[in-house]
């Protein structure tokens, strides 16, 4: 130890000594952490140059760009979606015209599950979460008078994402603006759907097939697209931890990583584009460490056992949204405040686009007013607040480093213990990381009800309330308007095309060598519906079936 | 008296499954008998469960504004195949104002976010018929 730090150390005993005095008379809160000071001896073997390094140098702890928001905002790309595609296509364009910089398109259920509109199962989800897209006429109306060109757009879209991309191609092609130009996202991570987010369709086998064939198809014609978004988000919301959130997350990543290389990609040639998916929960400073310590893992990750040359397959670019699960019912509008809180989060943690969610969505799908308050808060936050000013301004608290460390480290342990049970897929197989999560979420309800938690509103500091008004409802007659368009468009286009085009895509699933990217697109394009060509592929390669315990 | 069986349930395509699973693990620490489906279960499967299994409740949860039209089918299959006095709730993302019709349609009652978990146990000790 140091001369300066057996000084430190001095002060702090006589410090925690008179903590203990003052503890005997005023117990502490009994849900505050163990430790509630940290000091230069939290951090004494942080190396800078190793650790922490510079704004878009290795390992990128301070961030992925060397100027982050002094030289642009992140993106603030709100998620929207709902009803029919003419409905969501007015919503974009308001959000574009109010200053969104980025779309985001949520698909309803049927759509992320591969069914078409008039499947018997589809029957009262039909434009409920997201909108319904059946076939290429459906995105063709969905960006109608948006230029692709121009804006980028993130599809939360996974077991059938290779569908919904080559839809977005056609339409691209339509519009006269090639595939090479388009810039988006497709979300495209299978494995978080098994642990914690439910729509899936194939295996995991299949599933991973795809993936790779995406990465494939794209590292070579869709250059500026982001294959997969790698999300910790509903592993968050599923109740998981910010350690286990990250560990979790970067578990699959690797798993994907692996497969695209025994697949015979060259990691440089895909990990570029890899993004991840981040959720911004309540705990500001425990977040902002999360974010930093998620990069450092990952870069190391890439480097070390990828052994990637270039660095941009280190860089972990990330999107955020605020935890949808820390809205209350209750005093909904205190909802604005915690998602500023969590704001400042993915905005001091150096996040690259972000979703802001909207004050009454524990209650239903968000209003228009709702969704505008929650864009503005993200302006707000930019514009006015000043924790966009300067890079990773946390960094150096004895505090938030420590913290960080101490993430990295948890994760890390989940990361080699899910290395050992053979990978995240082997992990999701065994129910291991489903369990994990559970656990995390039952101890975090329990918490709340015993009082240990306080949530405003739910647990302490009630009121009366009125029933809240202006709520969005999503009109009944969705689901029949939208079978309706898809039987006239099925009597309008050639069925014979249809037909040929999944008999291809049939005998090109059953190659396991073949990519089936160009198959689809082909189908996509002759009008097959995205129900037509997943049963297509649901019949070479089956359903998942679920792991259940409790 | 036996243990209050239910059967715990997510109809529909919703994979949100956390507050499923958490009142499940609490009911079941409360002392019940707890059965879960799993996702993505059509009101058909439902039905089938609670008979097989012949439970007193069925508890259903869905997040995807698809409560309207789920819920009462679940309802009418459940008594239609026979389980008359099976207590049915369910709880989820339900707005306020959706909530007298679907106890209209046999839904004993409505639990929506931030219910505490004791208070769903209590309701089933009350009203289950056993």
């Amino acid at each position: 130890m140091s001369n300066e730090h057996e000084k430190i150390q001095a002060e702090l005993d006589k410090y925690n000594a008179s903590v203990e005095k003052a503890t005997a008379k005023f117990p502490l809160r009994d849900n505050v952490p163990e430790k509630g000071l940290y000091t230069p001896l939290d951090v004494k073997d942080l190396d800078y140059a190793e650790d922490l390094s510079f704004p878009g140098v290795f390992p990128f702890t301070r961030g992925v760009q060397p100027t982050m928001y002094r030289g642009r905002f992140w993106t603030m790309r709100m998620y929207a979606g709902f009803s029919t595609a003419e409905e969501s296509n007015n919503r974009y364009r308001q959000l574009i015209a109010g200053g969104a910089t980025g779309l985001s398109c949520a698909f309803d259920l049927p759509t992320q599950i591969g069914y078409d509109s008039d499947d018997p199962i589809s029957e009262g989800e039909v434009g409920k979460v997201g909108v319904a897209i059946d076939s290429l006429a459906d995105m063709e109306k969905l960006f109608e008078g948006i230029d692709l060109g121009k804006v980028s757009t993130s599809m939360t879209i996974n077991a059938p994402a290779s569908v919904l991309l080559c839809m977005y191609i056609a339409v691209a092609e339509k519009q006269g603006v090639p595939q090479d130009k388009l810039r988006g996202t497709i979300q495209n991570d299978i494995l978080k759907e098994y642990a914690a987010r439910g729509t899936y369709i194939f295996p995991p086998r299949p599933s991973m097939r795809l993936i790779t064939n995406i990465f494939e198809y794209c590292s070579k014609n869709v250059p500026l697209w982001n294959t997969i978004s790698i999300s910790g988000y509903h592993i968050r919301e599923a109740g998981s931890t910010a350690a286990q959130e990250i560990a979790f997350t970067i578990a699959d990543g690797i798993a994907y990583v692996e497969a695209a290389i025994k697949a015979g990609m060259d990691v440089d040639k895909f990990a570029g584009r890899l993004s991840f998916f981040w959720n911004a929960h309540n705990n500001v400073l425990e977040e902002v460490a999360k974010f930093r310590a998620s990069r450092r893992i990952w870069a190391r990750i890439m480097r070390d056992r990828f052994h990637a040359k270039n660095e941009k397959s280190m860089k972990l670019r990330f999107h955020t949204q605020t935890a949808g699960s820390m809205l209350t019912a209750q005093q909904p509008d205190n909802n604005i405040v915690r998602v500023a809180l969590q704001t400042a989060a993915a905005v001091m943690g150096g996040t690259q686009s972000l979703h802001t969610n909207s004050r009454d969505e524990a209650l239903a799908l968000p209003s228009e007013s709702s969704v505008r308050i929650a864009l503005k808060t993200q302006q707000i936050v930019a514009n006015e607040s000043g924790l966009a000013d300067v890079i990773d301004p946390l960094a150096g608290s004895y505090y938030v480093e420590a913290m960080t460390n101490r993430i990295e480290k948890e994760a890390l342990e989940y990361i080699q213990k899910i290395d050992d049970m053979g990978g995240a897929v082997v992990a999701i197989e065994k129910g291991y990381i489903q369990k994990e999560i559970q656990d995390s979420a039952y101890k975090w309800q329990m918490d709340v009800e015993s009082g240990r938690r306080v949530i405003v509103g739910v647990n302490k500091y009630q009121i009366e309330e009125e029933p809240p008004k202006g709520l969005l409802k999503i009109d009944a007659s969705v689901g029949e308007k939208q079978v309706k368009k898809l039987h006239e468009m099925k009597a309008k286009r050639d069925n014979d095309a249809v037909k040929a085009a999944l008999a291809d895509l049939k005998k090109a699933a059953e190659d396991e060598n073949e990519n089936l990217v160009p198959h689809i697109l082909a189908a996509v394009k002759t009008y097959a519906t995205l129900g037509e060509i997943c049963n297509t592929l649901r019949d070479v390669f089956g359903e998942y079936e679920a792991h259940v315990s409790l | 008296m036996d243990k209050i069986k239910v059967l715990v349930a997510k109809p529909g395509l919703d994979g949100h499954d956390r507050g499923a699973k958490v009142v499940a693990r609490a009911l079941r620490d409360a002392g019940f008998e707890v059965v879960y489906t799993g996702l993505r279960q059509t009101p058909e499967q439902i039905a089938e469960a609670a008979v097989q299994e012949d439970v007193d409740v069925v508890a259903m949860s869905i997040l995807s504004g698809a409560h309207p039209h789920l819920f009462p089918a679940v309802v009418n299959l459940v008594r239609e195949k026979g389980l008359k006095d099976a207590l049915i709730i369910g709880g989820g993302v339900i707005p306020e104002s959706d909530i007298p019709a679907l106890k209209e349609a046999g839904i004993a009652e409505v639990f929506t976010p931030g219910t505490p978990t004791g208070k769903v146990v209590d309701f089933i000790k009350a009203h289950v018929k056993k």
